[in-house]
């Protein structure tokens, strides 16, 4: 299937001389909830800002749908929501007439029942008639998720959503953009919370320093760079690590009571089986085991720490 | 044509004004009235005619002009920048709206609001002068050709405009002079004829003097011209916000 959104050879360097983007080339699949993470100043937002077109690139080219963002303008901005990093509204604007500028502003008719069924999904409906200076932080990022919504956008862009919002909406976001995906809308989001990424993305992507380290489904990703832990409850403790398992990168705990056994899934290193053996064989015997997944979290900063 | 957001823009900003229908319409409204005072009165006493025309009279033309000129300015150069200073404007660059009908629908509303006022205020001056407007439908005419051409003016400066202070810049120093000394309180014929050719440097004298001719039939340069100078200013402003949207000058950088 066609990607929704295509982006080839997009680079950024901002009048400051600085480039922001290197040489990026990515496809967005239709329908899926896409995690764009990488470390501050990695050139997300800078990225999301040249597809929505707010920023020009300084070379390559990006289709929405099919239709190039320059010369089909038009097609492409209209399938197009965003949610941006930065709490930027009106502030002497009612909540109920900053979303129905955004429906109209995107070229929609009105729609009164719609932009009411917007706000009450964002819980936002009986603030309608207050000006935005008066919502709080929360609400404001409610309000301009609404507007982004209210123009019933096919794609939507979350830039870190869940920045400075307590767990309720937080969960209340994620519900929403479930209900959204479901409903056939693509997502990309960007988050520093990679539990975030962990639970609801579809696929990862890793920027750092302006380029695209990574594009990988997340099971895919966490079954190839995941790391298993193999954690031995020992029914006696240990004072030391026998020399013998020294070929095994074990780590004891502090009261000798725990061994912990890292490893890599695709490597075929000493493998758990033959550890277990050994140990038995040692005489250390155990009353319990438990195997652990690395989270996404841990991928990120390896790779991260690996490119710098 | 993207008209539902051309409208969205236009009724957003036309809200504003009424929202703040103290400051837009009420102090434009008083100065002019204290301007009446002073110059109607102190002036005026001393200046009975010109060209025929008792000084209260003739005066007005040229202070309709000089709200229409500063309002219009004022209007389109901030309803740009704020956004651009509080961030809002994502949205309108995100927006699928042509350059054409961002520039509609700001200006629009920049020059429907300053001719509304330039009308309130005709209807002041009436209070304290009797009035006889010539040619009504060139009056109507200059107004909404200067209205258009300073608030396309003031949307440049808007999205030119990195801080307020350059904001305000350009209307302090260059504008309020130039209508001042474009012959709003006088007949540029009352100056000695080196400051005479000097003022014909200046493009508010056109509109002055154009405008008060569709009042007065009478103007201090042939009114033909004074509509060239109009135009040819708009058509300026014209390419200039042309070659903005183009290059993204100041907005998508
Ligand atoms: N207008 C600008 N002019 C010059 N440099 C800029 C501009 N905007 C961003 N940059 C630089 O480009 C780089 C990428 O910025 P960007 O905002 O895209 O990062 P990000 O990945 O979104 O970071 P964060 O996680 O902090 O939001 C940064 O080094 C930033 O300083
Ligand atoms: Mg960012």
């Amino acid at each position: 299937m066609q990607p929704i959104i295509s982006i080839s050879g997009v680079t950024k360097t901002y009048a400051t001389g600085f480039t922001a983007l290197k040489e990026i080339n990515l496809d967005i699949r239709r329908g899926e909830i896409f995690a764009l993470l990488g470390p501050n100043g990695a050139g997300k937002t800078t990225l999301i800002s040249i597809v929505c077109g707010i920023v020009n690139r300084s070379s390559g080219t990006v289709t929405v749908d099919g239709h190039d963002i320059n010369r089909d303008y038009r097609a492409a901005r209209s399938l197009i929501g965003l949610v941006p990093q930065e709490l930027t509204i009106d502030a002497f604007e009612s909540v109920w007439a900053t979303v129905n500028y955004s429906r109209g502003l995107f070229g929609k008719p009105a729609d009164k029942a719609f932009v009411e069924k917007v706000l009450r999904d964002l819980s936002l409906w009986d603030k309608k008639d207050a000006k935005a200076i008066t919502l709080s932080g929360g609400m404001k990022r409610r309000l301009m998720i609404a507007k982004a919504l209210s123009h019933e956008p096919r794609i939507l862009f979350l830039d870190e959503p869940t920045a400075g919002v307590d767990v309720e909406l937080r969960q209340d976001m994620w519900a929403m953009v479930r209900r959204l995906r479901e409903d056939g809308v693509t997502i990309i989001l960007t988050t520093h919370y990679i539990e975030e990424a962990e639970a609801m993305a579809d696929r990862v992507g890793v920027i750092n320093r302006g380029e695209i380290v990574l594009v990988e489904d997340k099971a895919e990703l966490m079954r190839k760079l995941g790391r298993k832990r193999l954690i031995l409850e020992l029914r006696s403790p240990l004072d030391a690590i026998p020399d013998a398992f020294s070929h095994y990168a074990l780590e004891l705990s502090p009261d000798g009571g725990q061994l912990t056994y890292t490893y890599d899934n695709q490597s075929e290193r000493p493998g758990v089986a033959s550890l277990i053996r050994e140990l038995e064989a040692a005489g250390i015997h155990f009353r319990d085991m438990d195997t652990e997944n690395s989270s996404l979290e841990e991928i990120f900063v390896n790779l991260v720490r690996k490119q710098a | 044509m993207n008209f539902h957001a051309v409208w969205a823009i236009y009724r957003m900003e036309m809200a504003r004004a009424f929202r703040t229908m103290l400051q837009s319409i009420v102090s434009p409204v008083i100065s002019t009235s204290l301007y009446f005072v002073v110059f109607g009165s102190a002036i005026g006493s001393r200046i009975t005619e010109i060209d025929g025309i008792s000084y209260g009279a003739f005066i007005v033309p040229g202070l309709i002009m000089l709200t229409l000129l500063t309002q219009s300015i004022s209007n389109a150069s901030f309803a740009i920048y704020f956004p651009k200073f509080v961030g809002s404007i994502y949205e309108l660059l995100s927006a699928p709206v042509s350059y054409l009908e961002i520039v509609l629908a700001y200006v629009g509303a920049a020059a429907t609001k300053s001719i509304v006022l330039g009308l309130i205020i005709l209807a002041t001056a009436a209070l304290f002068v009797p009035l006889r407007i010539e040619h009504p439908v060139w009056m109507l005419a200059f107004l909404v050709l200067t209205a258009v051409t300073f608030s396309l003016f003031g949307f440049i400066i808007g999205i030119w405009a990195k801080s307020f202070e350059q904001l305000q810049l350009v209307p302090l120093l260059i504008v309020t002079p130039l209508t001042f000394l474009g012959g709003s309180f006088y007949s540029i014929n009352m100056l000695p004829d080196i400051w005479r050719t000097v003022t014909l440097f200046n493009p508010v004298v056109y509109l002055v003097s154009g405008f008060r001719w569709s009042f007065y039939g009478t103007s201090d340069v042939p009114v033909a011209i004074s509509l060239g100078m109009t135009v040819v200013f708009l058509l300026i402003c014209i390419a200039i916000v042309a070659w903005i949207f183009r290059t993204g000058y100041r907005l998508r950088n």
